[in-house]
């Protein structure tokens, strides 16, 4: 394995019969990442449920009900290497029962999977995954055709929804996105080359996913360093130590750095940044670090470090499009826990400025209630200002989770505007 | 340095060091679950750099079923007394004396799932708020489903299908008393990151990962170590043969492989060659389908 190689992370979205299931298993059984007894254990049962031959679909089922009910429930991850990257799989269901496992998976992704049946063209459920992944900012779409065996391997199907897609994918905020036509059960253009698709010239999905450029996923612009923990070691060699520990969210950092600490707005200059092998001159994200500062300054956790002449916007009324997450409904001026970066203060959702439909892309402004997987457009005032950038900007000072005090649950995730 | 981004193992280690410091963060009385096995090694190798230079701020707890191999005993005090740490120890063979929990019977009696009661008395009785394990999503269906900060209610059960969404880098470890959290730092890695991650970063683990002679007997596919504990069938017999173990359980259920990779190099070789999965040698896998998922359930590791 080459010390450079790089981890991607990507979500597949799609329903049983779509093939979502088929192409995961096909991508980790062509590059080898299928182990003889989990093949024996499909063999199994494949056998047992009276299949014809093995089932790669069954490799992704995971819990109990899932197994007996033959659909996914939550999301599973699933890991495979190749030669050039190490990859992480978030399976997430597609059904619009599941929106708020697609978001999860999508939180993390460098990159989506949106699964198209051939025969069938672009449904509401294709544009339901194209605007989830749009809405969590992922920044490279895969659009598969798949089931191209079931249409001859002709190109027309392929250019149909092509022209589908672009009709309404204008609306989306998509950076990257392309088109490869597939057949997962046959594993034409998965991982190797389709001998009977001569008109395509791109790359078949695992080219694709090995080579697309991912360095700059994450921002590199704006240096924001959330505190986790402070560290006070106060032992013979470290009498003194103080340690500021946590991962840098975005940008790059500096020995020598000006850099100001918020909410207090104290000015100071990097001192050092430490790790357990090595004293850094620099750290960018998302490395986990150890930072000193030159100045006696007072630190906690949920202050946040940021380069002095680049600051996020502190705030207590803050806009967001907000997926509820919970059975139990938004209460009206209930008070949540807001959770962002490091930093948990007090919240209460002042007003549902509008609902959005995700299967027609209308906005609902008379429904004012947030029930499960509803994605809403919402205005929150927050106890103390929190230090925030957009989403579409920073995905993580970008974005917040609800708590439910009553229960502890997450109840909602939430996209800065 | 000039690049500006991580390469694989170098991001996950990020996010393990991550996840561990926002369980200090956000717990009152973590400790790291120690079974000397390499997962376990590697969790407590990432604390120290989490924290560093500060100490390790958890105590490490050991589950002891009585039926350990020595070398893992070994291994397990010389690494508390170089890192200064403090052990708790859960003793499965008192809680038979007390009457908490019965032996199984038989040939392939073990005490794997005793150490359930065991593991949640011990996190009970030490006020333990988040017990952090090295358990991996690639290991096993179940734990594939694993969240990164994973609730026990206050049976110490796992609810697999009303889990707490987890999304981005946020973790939500609010609790009630009596409830606590699983853990989970190394989610994301799969065997190879691990003995790839064993290998960059010099790591040291016990011998029985290394390929040495040992009595062995053929059971189950495997080599399962001669023991003291071990009830031998009529048909099977004890032979010595160069093996190596990929998981360390109970001495009693854990196959080894003949092997003989008896370097870091060898070894990280021989697994990416593999065609078994790593606890495909491990007999209380293999009880049934969903053997993972239903101790998993009543608090398993």
């Amino acid at each position: 394995m080459l010390d450079n190689n790089q981890l991607l992370r990507f979500t597949t979205a799609g329903s049983v019969d779509d093939g979502k299931s088929t192409l995961i298993g096909r991508l980790l059984y062509d590059s080898k990442s299928i182990f003889e007894d989990q093949l024996e254990a499909i063999e199994n049962t494949s056998r047992k449920k009276g299949h014809d031959g093995v089932d790669l679909a069954l490799f992704t089922d995971g819990l109990r009900a899932e197994r007996e009910q033959g659909i996914t429930i939550d999301v599973a991850y699933r890991y495979f290497t190749t030669p050039k990257r190490k990859f992480i799989i978030a399976d997430t269901p597609g059904h619009i029962q599941y929106t708020r496992n697609m978001v999860t998976g999508a939180s993390t992704a460098n990159a989506a999977i949106i699964l198209v049946d051939a025969r069938h063209g672009v449904i509401e459920q294709t544009r339901r995954h194209a605007f989830i992944a749009s809405l969590l900012q992922i920044p490279h779409i895969i659009v598969c055709i798949n089931k191209m065996d079931l249409v001859d391997y002709q190109e027309k199907a392929y250019n149909v929804v092509i022209d589908q897609f672009e009709e309404f994918s204008s609306k989306l905020l998509v950076k990257d996105i392309r088109f490869i036509p597939i057949s997962a059960l046959e594993g034409d253009n998965v991982v190797n080359r389709s001998s009977k698709m001569n008109w395509y010239q791109g790359a078949p999905l695992l080219h694709t996913l090995e080579t697309m450029h991912i360095s700059s996923d994450i921002n590199k612009i704006d240096g924001r360093f959330p505190v986790q923990t402070v560290l006070r070691p106060q032992n013979e060699s470290h009498r003194d130590y103080r340690g500021y520990a946590g991962r840098v969210s975005s940008g790059i950092f500096r020995v020598g750095d000006e850099v100001t600490v918020l909410p207090s707005g104290f000015t100071s200059k990097i001192k050092s940044i430490d790790t357990f092998d090595e004293e850094l001159d620099v750290a960018y994200a998302p490395m986990s670090i150890s930072m000193t500062l030159e100045d006696d300054i007072d630190i906690s956790r949920g202050d946040m470090i940021v380069r002095s002449n680049n600051k996020p916007e502190a705030t207590q009324d803050i806009e967001m499009m907000l997926c509820w997450l919970h059975d139990n409904p938004a209460r009206p001026r209930a008070k949540y826990s807001i959770q962002h970066t490091s930093n948990t203060q007090k919240a209460m959702i002042k007003e549902i400025v509008y609902k959005f439909d995700i299967n027609t892309f209308k906005r609902n402004t008379e429904d004012k209630e947030l029930n499960m997987n509803d994605i809403s457009k919402v205005k929150i005032r927050t106890t103390k200002p929190l230090m925030i950038d957009s989403y579409r900007e920073n995905r993580t000072t970008g974005s917040i989770i609800l708590i439910d005090d009553t229960t502890n649950e997450t109840v909602a995730a939430g996209m800065i505007v | 340095m000039s690049k500006y981004y991580l390469n694989y193992l170098d991001e996950l280690e990020s996010e393990a060091i991550f996840i561990l410091r926002e369980v200090w963060a956000q717990f009152q009385n973590p400790v790291i679950l120690f079974s000397g096995g390499k997962d376990s090694i590697v969790i407590t190798h990432l604390a120290k750099k989490a924290f560093y230079p500060a100490r390790i701020p958890f105590a490490l707890m050991h589950v002891d079923t009585g039926h350990n191999f020595p070398e893992t005993i070994k291994f397990r005090d010389d690494l508390i007394k170089d890192l200064g740490v403090n052990l708790i120890v859960g003793s499965v063979q008192e809680s038979i004396d007390d009457g908490r929990v019965a032996e199984e019977k038989g040939k392939n009696a073990t005490r794997n799932a005793l150490q359930i009661t065991t593991l949640l008395d011990a996190i009970e009785s030490n006020n333990v708020d988040c017990a952090i394990g090295g358990g991996r999503r690639d290991e096993e269906k179940a734990r594939a489903k694993e969240r990164f900060f994973s609730h026990r209610d206050d049976f110490g059960q796992w609810d697999p299908k009303n889990q707490r969404p987890e999304l981005w880098n946020l973790f939500n470890g609010n609790h009630f008393e009596g409830e606590h959290f699983r853990a989970f730092p190394i989610s994301n890695w799969t065997e190879m990151d691990v003995w790839n991650y064993i290998k960059r970063e010099k790591i040291e683990i016990p011998s029985l990962y290394y390929a040495h002679e040992r009595k062995v007997v053929w059971r189950s596919n495997s080599w399962i170590p001669y023991s003291e504990f071990l009830v031998l069938e009529d048909n099977e017999e004890i032979v010595t043969k160069k093996i190596r173990f990929r998981t360390l359980g109970d001495i009693t259920i854990t196959g080894g492989i003949e092997s003989n990779a008896d370097t870091l190099e060898k070894i990280t070789q021989e697994v990416s060659a593999m065609r078994q999965t790593e606890r495909g040698n491990r007999s209380d896998d293999k009880r049934s389908e969903t053997a993972m998922e239903d101790r998993k359930r009543q608090g398993y590791f």
